[in-house]
């Protein structure tokens, strides 16, 4: 049986519709990414799963205990990270441990036991006993992950993990995330960040404006929107939809290139001699061109394809430091609503 | 990072609850920030000092220009009224902290939980109990330093003592309501305080209030704050406190209860 059971889960806020009947489903051992930009309904999905929020319908079920019916059984069994890191700075690192595994009925010595043993998993020994004012942003990210690890969860959430956090900071983290989905642990992780659902979840759900718009692993999703595509920086941002139409009898889909952008990125079955073929039929049309390039897709194009909108919005400019980045794949694309 | 454990530890089973897990659960939540009470001392210091002064201001700058009937020396009268309205102020921390907590997400973590969620509310009003007497014996220290006297006996003092702390703890749960309400830290700080300021002053703390103007009167005599500090002025002067020591119980006491009711409701549902 999976460790955790969506059906349909629907919830409204006044007009707003935070969701509208999504489904999905955990199974033991593995790591569900929720995808999505701010606002789609990732941190009201995770509320209802924690017990902090009742739906308005649709059935939320954790180890087979439905969380609506028996809050405090299912509150047993999960860990929750939000999306602030829950600790309180005037304890120390050990305290707050031991304070949650308190909370967790844990015996004392039991409690403090898993405190030193979490510190030292989460590199926080040496900072154990300083109050938890003086932590980095990481350090504090990582005591709330093992506060939420000390009753032994079967089912972990992590809410936006790496939100706020610098760069660094940010990668350490993967990497404890990492190590926890190695060793098993039933994670929800929800992120606005498409490089991060790639590398750290087993299998996706997207979700925009409250429903399940698209699942599967990263690989899966990747292949809906062709595969392979090709990046054509033009010199003139004007010139956007006349490259479309140019190869559009090349593509094997729908050419885009976003509002105000010189990059137009077209998918094809084949990129074997593509680029010297797109730039001698640019060059015929008189379409000035600065860079053309071959590329795998990634799920910023998996995420436009879906939704229609980029993963990047608001400041104009979709791909703000051009289409090498896409390359690297070290980028983090931040998905804004529409 | 050293190799996980998460895999060995043994499957998990329900929590034990029951009465004594209540207890325990609300003493684990006050012993939270009985703990952090004294690395705060600037926060203990604070709370020290504004009522430290306001016993100074208004004894050495009004005391001169206020005479109150019955009482030859005004300091006997306002000492009173100064130890309720300190103790009442001492009852918005309440509000800044579960502000604080809400805001910050500790309340989400801790409602997700298998504890007893009024555990938060009831750990949280125990220990600003103990701040509040901790202020209470600096303040009482400061008025004997000036020439504030039990003129009653010890035991009418140390009932007028415990009768300001219970009426301080009834009000803690009224800031407790307002702070699982209000969205942020400041909010809550600043809605604890447009009450707070007519009620202790709009009162016979400072003043008779038949000094007062006609239509401010009826306020300022039935106000709570004003049965109390008359009770608790009464105690400390050795007078008889009369009606007013049981009606001020009978407040502190329906204040408890409601409030508590309403805080923990609050607190338990608001995210639903």
């Amino acid at each position: 049986m999976s460790a955790v059971i969506a059906e349909g889960l629907s919830k409204r806020f006044g007009d707003t519709e935070a969701l509208r009947g999504v489904d999905f489903e955990i199974e033991r051992g593995k790591v569900l990414g929720l995808l999505g930009p701010n606002g789609a309904g990732k941190t009201t999905a995770v509320r209802i799963l924690c017990t902090l929020l009742r739906p308005d319908a649709g059935r939320a079920v954790i180890d087979g205990i439905d969380v609506v019916a028996e809050p405090r059984r299912a509150r047993a069994r999960i860990g929750l990270t939000g999306q602030f890191a829950a600790v309180d700075e005037r304890l120390t690192g050990f305290e707050n441990l031991q304070h949650v595994g308190r909370l967790f009925h844990l015996r004392t010595p039991e409690a403090r036991r898993r405190a030193r043993e979490l510190l030292e998993r989460f590199d926080l020994d040496e900072a154990g006993d300083r109050v938890a004012k003086t932590y980095s942003g990481g350090m504090r990210r990582r005591l709330d992950i093992a506060m939420s690890l000390i009753g032994q969860p079967s089912v972990l959430f992590l809410d936006e993990p790496t939100t706020g956090l610098d760069p660094r900071s940010r990668l350490g983290m993967w990497d404890v995330i990492e190590e926890l989905g190695r060793t098993g642990t039933t994670t929800l992780l929800t992120t606005q960040y498409l490089d991060e659902a790639d590398r750290l979840a087993d299998e996706i759900v997207v979700i925009d404006h409250g429903s399940a718009i698209a699942r599967g692993t990263a690989d899966e999703l990747k292949r809906q929107v062709g595969g392979e595509l090709v990046e054509i920086v033009l010199a003139d941002a004007a010139d956007a939809g006349r490259a479309i139409e140019l190869l559009a009898r090349r593509s094997c889909g729908p050419g885009k290139a976003e509002p105000g952008s010189d990059v137009v990125t077209i998918p094809v079955e084949d990129t074997t001699g593509i680029v010297p073929t797109v730039v001698r039929e640019l060059d015929r049309a008189g379409i000035a061109v600065v860079d053309v390039g071959a590329r795998g897709s990634t799920l910023d194009d998996v995420f436009f394809a879906l939704t229609g909108h980029p993963a990047e919005e608001g400041d104009g400019a979709a791909t703000p430091d051009g289409p090498a980045a896409g390359h690297d794949g070290g980028r983090s694309s931040k998905v804004e609503a529409s | 990072m050293t190799t996980a454990t998460a895999g060995t530890y043994p499957s998990v089973e329900d929590a034990p609850s029951g009465p004594g897990w209540a207890v325990r659960d609300c003493w684990t939540e006050a012993s939270r920030h009985l703990r952090a009470l004294p690395r705060n001392p600037e926060v203990l210091a604070f709370s020290t000092i504004q009522p430290v002064m306001f016993v100074l201001l208004f004894t050495y700058v009004f005391g001169g220009s206020i005479n109150v009937p019955g009482f030859g020396d005004y300091k006997q009268f306002l000492l009173p009224g100064i130890f309720a309205q300190t103790v009442l102020f001492g009852s918005t921390f309440a509000a800044v902290g579960l502000a604080e907590d809400m805001s910050k997400g500790i309340a989400d973590r801790l409602r997700s939980l298998p504890m007893y969620p009024a555990a938060v509310l009831v750990g949280r009003t125990f220990a600003d109990l103990i701040r509040n007497l901790l202020t209470f014996f600096v303040m009482l220290a400061v008025a004997f330093l000036i020439g504030f006297r039990f003129e009653g006996t010890l035991l009418e003092a140390l009932a007028a003592s415990l009768l300001l702390l219970s009426f301080a703890y009834a009000f803690t749960w009224v800031n407790a309501l307002l702070g699982v309400s209000v969205g942020s830290v400041e909010a809550a700080n600043s809605a604890s305080f447009t009450w707070i300021f007519p009620l202790t002053f709009v009162s016979s703390a400072f003043v008779d209030p038949r000094s007062m103007p006609s239509w401010l009167q009826p306020f300022a005599r039935n106000n709570p704050f004003t049965i109390a500090t008359n009770a608790v002025r009464a105690l400390y002067n050795g007078k008889e406190a009369g009606n007013d020591l049981w009606l001020a119980l009978a407040w502190a006491a329906g204040i408890t209860v409601v409030f508590a009711i309403l805080a923990v409701r609050k607190f338990t549902s608001s995210t639903r």
